[in-house]
């Protein structure tokens, strides 16, 4: 239940009676965050929201005069879900800096264990943690007229997933009692083991290094990660029907959904799984190693691609402050690095240049309410700052991938307006082809779609990378690890897929030590607050205007509809988002609130 | 009829019936651990949660990640417990205790919202309002236990672990130390393993839980990485790896295994796959109080190696001895992790 903290007067012109709840913390996503709104009762809809974050712990400040090869296994307890996401891109970050590249088989192993890793946590967290928005004890709680609609509506794929309507989907969505719910939990473990496989440890990998892997591979290796490989991909035979029947179900039930979350198409998506042929870690070549990831990196604006190209990508980050507790660094802060190893030159406000310096302080939503800084991509053809959002991973990296059309390994195929996903024959399945068409919207349920589409997309490549591996086995190419030198002074850069979103790693090395250190992972671009021009970051954006749909008044509130809209970006940061939800009682007196008064 | 002679044990009601489980992730953690116990299958949570273990009381879980209800509608179950009417339970702290008292004003955690100011409670305070009416405490992960990688030199939040907050002679209501189990994260069963223990002990089925010097579970960290490494062969060898990739004993290439205590090169990560130097990857010591700074830079040979790996053809007294000492220092905290009013972590900050 949201909770209510003060009555708020009603504004100047029209009868919006505002009021102000929070959901702090928001649970069942990893990280603290909490959400704070202005809903607007009489029209059903959330007039204002301010997302905020409770947690400061200083990476890029205790990072600086440490060895940089070490900088894998300490940024990857950055985050307690896809911590190896951090080791990985710090490995290319170092690789870069030290001038090295990854082995061939290092980098089968590697892009087995990540794509374990997206197995895995979308896994988890679609059908334990998201899953519950959309469970029976929940629906039957805040929209008790769709349950009796679900419990009539006959499932259309009941045929692969076994559910005849779809409250029976609902039902066995139900936190631990739920069939479902247990099975995926179940199978969070498999693809948990399969990632131990290829990583050591889940979550903090133990055999990533700069320069490639400590694991070593053997043809049992191989063979006891595709035998659970398998046993995921018959699994997702019947989970991305079970997804679709689902989300159709709530588009038709509550018409108008999908203006639940919804916000102006602006996806990023760095890439994913290089590729050893191609990638050797140099700057110079990162164009065109970038557009031969196995997942394509974009940005895309309106639905087009602006650019696939890594270096301006990289060239375009700029981190913001506005609503932050940090001093700022534009005038003060050294300049690490003027131009990239191109010639291009490099903003003050680049990561490379950044200087962190927590300014901790009182809370206040008109001024400063978060730890979490402002990345925005500046988009030189137009001279905006776009505040990008990554949709919680899949959808950007499936969007992105999706346009290019660069992907074709046989068990996936980009066509240029879709993604097609090969998954072959397992004991009881046949072979199933699964294709992912780009929505009409960026909203809450499409986010949540192409999350159970790019869990089907991992195992896909999986399939590629495990027969990749097990040929050099075979053939005796098996060095996993090259060795390198920790230069004087160096400068590198890391890009990839974290599960959520895009991730980058930005390392100035001088003297052999870490001078400068930022990582950005996918949250501090979603999370982020009003930035210096009061551009609203992605959650704050998405849940301002999205209608409310759910059948309670002020008085039993739960806010599913804002849940559904931030849980659907899959939040992980130790940050949060509040709500403030009025108790639509007494709006007419004026009281000083969490926010302030707020004419 | 023959009458039953002998009584089953767990046929007797638990002394305590139902206990809530309250579990804080918001000190300076990454959520790690919880991710970590949702792995453990030695038992699994849904088996505690669902009552699949005879003769203990019902469990009750309200940790952040897991639960189904948000923001005060799951506070409640905190604001409860600390008036009292949620009784007995067990604070289960996660992530490193920062130091609010080294700056005026702001918060470095904190968990939910204080309804009469609108500012943020913090974590700090929690722990003050939960530790004393606690049934039992648990840290969770080497943040929450001895203060793990933010509490790293340099570091600007003054961070610590638990113990170092609260005081080693601690003890709860029920009169137990802080139970630490160390790991970052922490080893899946082995939380899991440690939390049975409590409840058998709440039913009244187990004694006091047997704690070392460094209030961890003796059963589970009494012997080293390295006596449970199925790399030791390589070593008793004198056989080196001398790049990583390698099968062979990694100690020349940074592994602290046979100083630290650990038994994941025992058990492994989950059902027995991965773990550590036995997978390819150097111990890092991630359990230990001194974790992470005695230990870096990672990938440089431990500084004691060399003399035990060069005298391994006259294997014996003297190499457990010389272990013994760097064992002791490994298992001391840096002196940096405490709750004074000043920062000495070596961070000079001028913003705050």
């Amino acid at each position: 239940m949201a909770t209510l903290t003060e009555p708020v007067a009603k504004e100047r012109e029209q009868q919006r009676n505002l009021v102000e709840m929070h959901w702090d913390p928001i649970t069942r996503i990893v990280g603290s965050l909490g959400i704070f709104t202005k809903i607007d009762f009489s029209n059903r809809q959330v007039a204002e929201c301010y997302s905020t974050s409770s947690i400061f712990r200083g990476y890029s400040i205790f990072m600086q005069g440490k060895d940089p090869r070490d900088a894998p296994f300490i940024t990857s307890r950055i985050c307690g879900i896809c911590g190896d996401n951090h080791a990985t891109c710090a490995v290319y970050a170092q690789n870069m800096a030290f001038g090295v590249a990854t082995p061939e088989m290092g980098e089968w192993i590697l892009n087995l264990g990540e794509a374990a890793e997206y197995m895995f946590d979308h896994n988890l967290y679609q059908d334990n943690l998201v899953g519950v928005d959309f469970c029976e004890q929940m629906v039957k709680q805040t929209n008790p007229g769709v349950l009796a609609k679900a419990e009539t509506t006959a499932a259309p794929h009941s045929d692969a997933h076994g559910f005849r309507t779809i409250a029976d989907i609902m039902r066995a969505l139900n936190p631990f009692t739920g069939t479902f719910y247990r099975e995926a939990l179940q199978m969070s473990r498999l693809t948990r083991e399969m990632f131990c496989l290829m990583e050591g440890r889940h979550v903090h990998p133990s055999t990533l290094y700069p320069g490639g892997v400590g694991t070593v591979p053997t043809v049992q290796l191989f063979t006891d990660f595709l035998v659970r490989l398998t046993k995921y991909a018959e699994y997702m035979k019947k989970v991305v029907p079970l997804h679709d029947d689902l989300f159709d179900f709530i588009y038709d039930a509550m018409p108008g959904y999908e203006k639940v979350g919804q916000r102006r198409v602006l996806l990023g998506c760095w890439g994913s799984f290089n590729d050893p042929s191609v990638c050797d870690y140099k700057y110079e070549h990162m164009s065109d190693w970038g557009r031969k990831m196995y997942v394509t990196p974009s940005v895309i604006v309106d639905g087009k691609v602006v650019t696939n190209d890594l270096v301006d990508i990289n060239l375009g980050m700029r981190i913001l402050l506005g609503s932050s507790y940090y001093s700022d660094w534009e005038n003060s802060g050294q300049t690490f690095v003027k131009n990239d190893p191109l010639g291009n030159p490099v903003d003050k406000r680049h990561p490379w240049n950044q200087t962190t310096s927590p300014r901790p302080q009182k809370r206040d939503f008109h001024s400063k309410y978060t730890w979490v800084m402002s990345p925005r991509w500046y988009n030189k053809a137009t001279g905006e700052h776009l505040a990008l959002d990554t949709g919680g991973g899949p959808i950007a990296r499936l969007w992105a991938t999706a346009l290019n059309g660069l992907v074709d390994i046989g068990y996936i195929q980009s066509t240029g307006h879709s993604v097609k996903m090969h998954l072959p024959k397992t004991m009881m399945a046949p072979a199933k082809e699964f294709e992912w068409h780009i929505p009409k919207w960026s909203n809450a349920i499409e986010r949540d779609r192409a999350r159970t589409y790019f869990q089907a997309y991992a195992a896909a490549a999986a399939f590629y990378f495990v027969e990749q591996a097990l040929d050099a086995v075979r053939h005796g190419r098996t060095k996993t690890w090259q060795e390198f030198t920790v230069p004087d002074d160096a400068i590198g850069c890391g890009f990839h897929e974290a599960v959520r979103g895009v991730l980058s790693h930005h390392v100035v090395i001088r003297d052999r030590k870490i001078a400068n250190y930022h990582p950005y992972p996918p949250t501090p671009w979603n999370a982020s607050p009003r930035d210096v021009y009061g551009t609203p970051g992605p959650y704050e954006d998405a849940i301002q205007n999205t209608p409310i749909f759910e059948e309670n008044g002020p008085e039993n509130f739960k806010g599913i509809d804002i849940m559904r809209a931030v849980r659907s970006f899959d939040p992980c940061l130790p940050c949060g988002v509040h709500m403030y939800l009025g108790n639509g009682k007494v709006l007419e007196t004026r009281h000083s609130s969490v926010f302030g008064l707020h004419d | 009829m023959p009458t039953q002679t002998v009584s089953r044990l767990t046929d007797r009601p638990p002394d305590v019936k139902e206990l809530h489980v309250l579990w804080i992730t918001a000190g300076l953690s990454c959520d790690g651990d919880t991710v970590s116990i949702t792995a453990a299958e030695q038992p699994s949570l849904e088996e505690v949660l669902m009552g699949a273990i005879p003769g203990l009381p019902k469990v009750h879980l309200h940790n952040p990640v897991l639960a189904t209800e948000v923001g005060e509608e799951f506070m409640t179950y905190f604001h409860l417990a600390e008036r009292g009417q949620l009784d007995p339970f067990v604070l289960v702290m996660e992530g490193s205790i920062p130091n609010e008292r080294i700056k005026d004003e702001g918060y470095w955690a904190a968990y939910g919202t204080n309804p009469d100011t609108g500012q943020p409670i913090t974590t700090c305070e929690w722990i003050d309002r939960l530790a004393p009416k606690a049934w039992g405490v648990m840290a969770v992960g080497t943040c929450a236990t001895y203060g793990g990688i933010h509490a790293m030199a340099g570091n600007p939040t003054g961070c610590m672990g638990l113990s170092d907050y609260l005081g080693k002679n601690f003890r709860s209501k029920a009169g137990l130390p802080i139970v630490n189990v160390p790991g970052c994260p922490v080893q899946p069963d082995n939380f899991m393993e440690t939390l049975l223990y409590l409840l058998y002990e709440a039913a009244g089925l187990a004694p006091i839980i047997p704690l070392d010097e460094q209030l961890r579970p003796t059963w589970l960290f009494g012997k080293t990485v390295h006596e449970g490494c199925d790399r030791a062969g390589y070593y008793e060898q004198g056989d080196f790896a001398y790049e990583y990739g390698s099968p062979k004993c990694l100690v020349r290439l940074g592994c602290w295994g046979p100083v630290v205590n650990c038994n994941v090169t025992k058990r492994g990560w989950m059902r027995g796959i991965g773990g550590c130097p036995n997978v390819g990857g150097i111990c890092i010591a991630c359990t230990m109080p001194g974790f992470p700074d005695k230990f870096m830079p990672f990938m440089d040979e431990p500084p004691g190696a060399h003399l035990s790996t060069g005298g391994i053809g006259t294997y014996g007294k003297l190499i457990r001895a010389l272990r013994s000492v760097t064992n002791s220092t490994a298992n001391k905290e840096p002196k940096w992790r405490h709750n004074g009013r000043e920062l000495t972590t070596g961070y000079q900050p001028r913003t705050y």
